[in-house]
């Protein structure tokens, strides 16, 4: 096997020319697929982290039947208390999960004392609301980084529109869900980023003032937001809380709990599938690429060497080691060609790294790329390439060994 | 005793509808340890006649048999095996293996073919590398050695299998006279040394002159078998 390796090495040193630009191709087509899927994983990283740990949390939970009215964020459809418990009893007993926080959310009227407009608002615990979505208070740019109670953290473009500042007075009044209306005045802590995605834009103040808003003696959740420790495993555990959450009926017997991840709850997701879809494109131009270029470079390698063929067949070699001699060489030049992509795309992603490209995304401005070669990436592309090199050079290795002595030691 | 006996043997070749006979009913019989040539001009059969005892190629009708197996009948493999086990080849051209140097061109057959070990292998191909005065060339490519030196190297790789037959199909076609009696020399002192069985296909007189035994073939018939100059050297 040695010597084949040797006889097939020397025949691609002996055409050095066609082998350079087969395996240039090769290792181009390495190194854009290996940057593609590093950048693409980067920014689909940095956009998910920041959808997820500045406002959706990793799942949801929702009382059945709220997400299908969640634009009028019905205070009718909020889990009870007693809900709320069996919940928290249920989550605790994940060890995956690391954090949860529940939410009061409502739709009220935002007034300065002389305009007044729209405002969604959640109602959270802070300790827990920022244990579960760590990037909220990163999202505050003017004035305290804090959720006190007789304080709101209200979104940007409302303090834009209305002209209000950290520090000032404001108002908010809500209809609870018996239909009578309150009101509660409330000092503007800090003016918070908004983001992209559902929940983007709402304000933020203590669960307990959302609770004297809304005239609730005892805590009724709007939303769950859970925080898992191991963001890779987000279906299993979805799958486990789901499984454990489905046990709890209401009296006609259905579920109590809607249970969604992130993906079911942010548009980017079909953002993120889209480039999933893009970088299996990518992955089969490049399978394209060294299929192509193999089986070309192979198919003439045989016609030129029909005479050696013929030679070495007479003198008594085996088909199958003619079969295997070419199929050598469709490998080698794979792995040659992997290799070298392999050592372009890392010094790529190191040089892309150190210039440090900033992207802006929505409204967000300047996240920076921060692409990485993963060993699974490196693998798989490696395998695929070397796979399609020698299937790319089956069907001229099987011309070859079929190949009879007298008819290839004939040729001229 | 005979090596070869080929009796009645038809080859036709098929040319889209037309039907070309290249050997027409050919009988013969070769010894073991013989030194023969088969003589006759361009498209006599002697190519053929060739491809047919050194398994390339079947006869259409007739039953050849080399080294008492009938050849006629071996599948592709058996006859790969067969041909690597029983023969050695000896081309016009030479056919080295350019990407090999003279050393592994003639280890080829032991390494590839027969699987020798490689203490074997280096024994044998020094010493048919020393019989034929290639042993100090040994690590050069076939570019950089004369077309008589391919040759001698051509004919150290179809002896180092030990073959009982070794065909040579117009060895010194391409060869100037000098080369060509020296290639010559060293073939038939490779019969008188190993006993090998050696036929060659030719127009050459320096062939015919040197050998022992003559089949003249015509219109791929087999017209005449004659002894020639060629003797045993001992």
């Amino acid at each position: 096997m040695i010597k084949l390796f040797k006889i097939a090495l020397r025949n691609l040193i002996r055409f050095k020319r066609r082998t350079l630009l087969t395996t240039s191709l090769i290792a181009i087509g390495v190194l854009f697929v290996m940057v593609f899927i590093a950048a693409s994983s980067s920014f689909n990283n940095i956009i998910i982290g920041q959808i997820t740990d500045s406002m959706l949390g990793h799942i949801q939970v929702h009382k059945r039947g709220y997400m299908a009215s969640i634009d009028s964020l019905p205070l009718t459809l909020n889990l009870s208390e007693k809900g709320w418990k069996k919940f928290q009893s249920i989550a605790e007993k994940i060890p995956e999960i690391e954090s949860i926080s529940p939410r009061i959310k409502f739709g009220g009227m935002f007034s300065n004392y002389m305009d007044s407009t729209n405002i969604r608002i959640n109602g959270v615990y802070p300790d827990m609301e920022i244990a579960t979505i760590p990037l909220l208070l990163a999202r505050v740019k003017g004035g305290e980084k804090t959720i006190k109670k007789g304080e709101i953290l209200i979104p940007e473009l409302l303090a834009t529109g209305l002209k209000v500042k950290a520090g000032d007075s404001v108002v908010v009044i809500a209809t609870n869900k018996d239909g009578s209306v309150n009101g509660k005045q409330f000092r503007v802590s800090g003016i918070i980023e908004s983001v992209t995605g559902p929940g983007g834009r709402d304000g933020y103040i203590h669960i307990e003032d959302a609770k004297d808003i809304l005239r609730m003696e005892e805590l009724e959740v709007s939303e769950v937001a859970i925080r898992i420790n191991d963001f890779s495993k987000l279906n299993k555990i979805n799958d486990q809380l789901t499984k454990n959450l489905s046990e709890s009926k209401n009296k006609k017997g259905k579920p109590i709990f809607d249970i969604r991840t992130w993906e079911k709850l942010s548009p980017f997701y079909n953002i993120s599938k889209m480039i999933d879809i893009m970088t299996i494109f990518i992955k089969l131009m490049l399978i394209a690429i060294v299929l192509v270029s193999i089986m070309n470079v192979m198919i003439m390698a045989v016609y030129e060497r029909i005479r050696e063929i013929g030679t070495i067949s007479a003198i008594g070699t085996m088909p199958e080691k003619i079969l295997v001699l070419f199929l050598i060489e469709g490998f080698s030049l794979g792995v040659i060609g992997v290799i070298i992509g392999n050592i372009l795309a890392g010094i790529s992603i190191f040089l892309m790294n150190l210039i440090k490209i900033t992207f802006n995304f929505s409204r967000q401005t300047g996240y920076v790329l921060s692409p990485e070669l993963k060993i699974g990436d490196i693998i798989f592309v490696s395998v695929v390439v070397i796979v399609m090199s020698v299937f790319a050079t089956l069907q001229p290795a099987i011309k070859a060994a079929k190949m009879e002595p007298v008819d290839a030691l004939r040729h001229v | 005793m005979n090596l070869i006996s080929a009796v009645d043997i038809n080859k036709i070749y098929q040319s889209g509808e037309i039907e070309v006979p290249a050997l027409r009913s050919v009988n013969f019989e070769i010894e073991a340890g013989s030194f023969i040539s088969f003589i006759g001009p361009s498209g006599s059969g002697k190519t053929t006649l060739l491809n047919l005892i050194g398994c390339l190629d079947k006869p259409t009708s007739g039953k050849l048999k080399v080294a008492g197996v009938i050849t006629s009948d071996l599948s592709r493999r058996e006859a790969a095996s067969f041909r690597g086990e029983n023969l050695g080849f000896i081309f016009q051209d030479f056919n080295l293996i350019p990407v090999l140097t003279v050393y592994e061109n003639v280890e080829y057959p032991l390494l590839l073919v027969q699987n020798l070990p490689y203490k074997e292998r280096k024994d044998r191909v020094h010493s048919l590398l020393e019989k034929v005065g290639m042993k100090d060339q040994m690590n050069k490519y076939p570019d950089q050695i004369s077309g008589g030196q391919k040759q001698r190297v051509a004919v150290a790789r179809a002896l180092v299998s030990k073959p009982r037959l070794v065909l040579a199909d117009e060895p010194t076609a391409n060869l100037d006279s000098k080369t060509a009696f020296m290639v010559i020399d060293i073939m038939r002192q490779m019969r008188d040394d190993y006993g090998v069985t050696f036929i060659f296909s030719t127009h050459d007189p320096k062939i015919v002159s040197e050998v022992e035994i003559l089949f003249t073939l015509e219109d791929g018939m087999l017209v005449n078998t004659s002894k020639g100059k060629g003797g045993r050297n001992d």
